[in-house]
């Protein structure tokens, strides 16, 4: 689903930094796979060129998603294509309002891929039925985009999106940051819910913690901006006890 | 070597030459109006001040040789084609001036409820005949308004508004123009204790539009005023609300103005004295610059009694080579104890070389007051931008609703809501003509 070929990036700005440096991966439908790493590996790099934000240049390799080229498509094309990026840091965006927000993105959605736009009804219908799952006030949807909104909050926020948009690929950059234990289960009740055969994730995290809820089928660990190992959910068992050290030398 | 003196009495000889020339197309001193003895004295103030030129401080950022250089009159006539009204939902009695004379056939009744509702070109009714020359007087000092004594000498026609309880709708003044040339207006408005009343403003009577309000607020009265500055006919405005509020009284003015072109050059001058004790006066506006073209917003606001309240907020937006100016001053006397009082002035410009010239200004003789200001001027941010898309928004419609976002904050100020919503679906439809 989520093909990853020897992809290689640097920094537009500073050409001279390759954070990238051959990234090989395939999420398939239905699979969790996490991606471990110390920090400065490049994981939440690889999550912004994944979704094409600015300031980064792609040198070598591909992404593709299905039959979609994501390196050669706009941020808003890649969205509509089935990919997901939720942020590490979701941004607030003052005097745009929640539902607002919500609406114009799914139809923006719907009509890239052709498919008609959601009614009033629907929408508000839909809206309120998920966030009713993740907790979310009808006070929270009225409010500005992550505006005032508690850490936990926000990223309950972005799994609320996801599971509006629902896209085909789901990657969750560092999810978990600045969760307290409830909202983690929260957060990953959601994500667990919207698992399913025609879905991929990639969880990128620091920490075992969040993989205890979400129990990944695939563990990556990266390392100075490539893959170094591959394994099961046990690879992420022995990065808690052993720490990064031994499996990035080794 | 170059003699100061002399230097200074050819600058001074140059504007009031300018002047003279600016007089000379005003109406004949003995055409049919009211205002006649009000504006052969305004004519004369006008003649001995001089029009201002680039060098006086007070238009070091915006040129008013545009607004300067002599047209003639407008003439009143037939009415080309049809006018945009951004009121059009809104309940009010509409008032059309054409070319600045009030044309009855085109204009609702004017019975309202709460108001009473004359024109200046009859003849000024007695409560009116006071308070006729007497703000602008005031506005001259400490800062030389010469273009609002221009426009007293010019307007043949005008509003007299008087508040004597709660108005039971807006004032609508539409101007329309018939041909180019300059259209003069002038409003004389009272609102008496405990009255409230709303003023809304749109369109020009000509392709240069001089306005001249005066407003006396008494204790406990409130004054509301819209202005919708946007019409592309409009090339060359020059405007002056002067208020001055008693006890308790409340002042509020919101301005959206857009231009498009080099042609258009607007100044909106906004002098508010807040005399009494417990005053609040207000003032905002939405700013939508492409183009050439500049736009430019100067308040002086005087706090001059206890725990007054004032509030300036002003949010621009511009692209291509368009300009914007923010002056604004706020003046706490020494009496004025207790005084809160807010500015705040924000830029967004897209593209490289549009230009926002902002200079907030505090002048502080009292001790225990609450003054703040800020000022700032960016791209739009590039993360929400980057969010939005994420998420499926494509980039114009992203831009799009950053934009409404940043406009909505000064169209929040507009305390009705249905004419904020009026201000709002025009801004909404500006950004999309405009900025996309």
């Amino acid at each position: 689903m989520l093909k990853i070929s020897n992809l290689h990036c640097r920094l537009e700005d500073d050409p001279e930094t390759t954070i990238l440096k051959g990234v090989d991966l395939t999420v398939e439908a239905g699979k969790v796979h996490a991606i471990m790493g110390p920090n400065g590996s490049g994981k939440s790099t690889l999550s912004y060129v994944l979704a094409g934000r600015d300031g980064y240049e792609v040198t070598d390799g591909a992404a593709t998603l299905g039959d979609d080229d994501l390196l050669e498509l706009e941020p808003e094309e890649r969205a509509a294509a089935g990919l997901f990026l939720a942020f590490q840091y979701p941004v607030e965006i003052p005097g745009v309002g929640n539902m607002t927000f919500l609406r114009e993105a799914l139809n923006a959605q719907r009509k890239a891929r052709g498919e008609a736009e959601a009614s009033a009804g629907e929408f508000l219908k839909l809206v309120r039925a998920k966030a009713a799952e993740l907790e979310i006030t009808p006070e929270m949807l009225k409010r500005f985009v992550n505006v005032g909104f508690s850490g936990g909050e926000k990223k309950r926020n972005e799994i609320l999106q996801m599971s509006i948009l629902e896209p085909k690929v789901c990657v969750l950059d560092e999810t978990d940051s600045g969760l307290d234990v409830d909202a983690m289960k929260l957060v990953a009740e959601g994500v667990n819910r919207l698992r399913g055969a025609d879905r991929g994730f990639l969880v990128i995290t620091h920490y075992q913690r969040l993989l205890d809820h979400i129990e990944p089928d695939v563990v990556h660990i990266m390392a100075a901006g490539r893959i170094v190992q591959t394994g099961g959910p046990e690879l992420a068992r022995q990065v808690e006890t052993e720490g990064y050290a031994g499996l990035v030398s080794a | 070597m170059a003699d100061p003196n002399a230097a200074r009495a050819a600058l001074a000889e140059q504007k009031r030459a300018l002047a003279a020339a600016l007089l000379a197309e005003t109406p004949a001193s003995d055409a049919p109006s009211g205002l006649n003895i009000a504006r052969a004295a305004a004519a004369e103030q006008f003649a001995a001040a001089g029009a201002p030129v680039r060098r006086d401080e007070y238009w070091r950022f915006t040129d008013p040789a545009r607004l300067t250089a002599p047209r003639p009159a407008a003439s009143p006539g037939a009415v080309a084609g049809a006018a945009g009204n951004p009121f059009s939902d809104v309940d009010a009695a509409t008032a059309v001036f054409v070319a600045g004379q009030f044309r009855p056939d085109l204009s609702d009744d004017l019975s309202v409820a709460g108001l009473e509702i004359a024109t200046l070109g009859q003849g000024a009714p007695d409560w009116a005949s006071s308070l006729i020359g007497a703000l602008e007087s005031r506005a001259q000092a400490p800062v030389e308004r010469p273009l609002a004594t221009l426009t007293a000498a010019a307007a043949t026609d005008g509003v007299a508004l008087r508040a004597v309880g709660k108005a039971a709708k807006p004032l609508h003044i539409q101007h329309l123009a018939a041909s180019d040339g300059v259209a003069a207006f002038r409003a004389a408005v009272m609102i008496e204790e405990g009255a409230e009343a709303t003023i809304l403003e749109s369109g020009p009577g000509g392709i240069r539009h001089l306005s001249l309000i005066e407003a006396q607020i008494a204790k406990g009265g409130a004054l509301d005023h819209l202005r919708s500055q946007t019409a592309p006919n409009l090339k060359e405005a020059a405007t002056h609300l002067f208020g001055a509020v008693a006890d308790g009284g409340v002042l509020k003015s919101f301005t959206l103005s857009a231009a498009n072109s080099a042609e258009q050059l607007f100044r909106n001058e906004t002098v508010l004295w807040l005399d009494g004790d417990d005053v609040s006066a207000h003032v905002a506006g939405g700013v939508v610059g492409t183009g050439e073209a500049t736009i430019d917003n100067t308040l002086f606001l005087t706090h001059r009694a206890l725990r007054g309240e004032s509030r300036q907020v002003f949010k621009t937006v511009l692209a291509d080579e368009a300009k914007a100016v923010f002056q604004g001053k706020i003046l706490v006397e020494q009496a004025a104890q207790k005084t809160d009082g807010y500015q705040i002035s924000q830029g967004v410009i897209l593209g490289e070389r549009a230009a926002i010239m902002a200079k907030p200004e505090l002048e502080i003789y009292a001790d225990d007051v609450k003054c703040s200001h800020g000022s700032t001027t960016g791209a739009l941010d590039e993360s929400a931008l980057f969010y939005l898309r994420s998420r499926g928004v494509p980039r114009q419609a992203a831009e799009a609703m950053l934009i409404e976002a940043f406009l909505e904050e000064a169209i929040e100020e507009i305390s009705d809501p249905a004419l904020q919503e009026a201000m709002r679906a025009e801004a909404v439809g500006l950004v999309a003509e405009r900025l996309s």
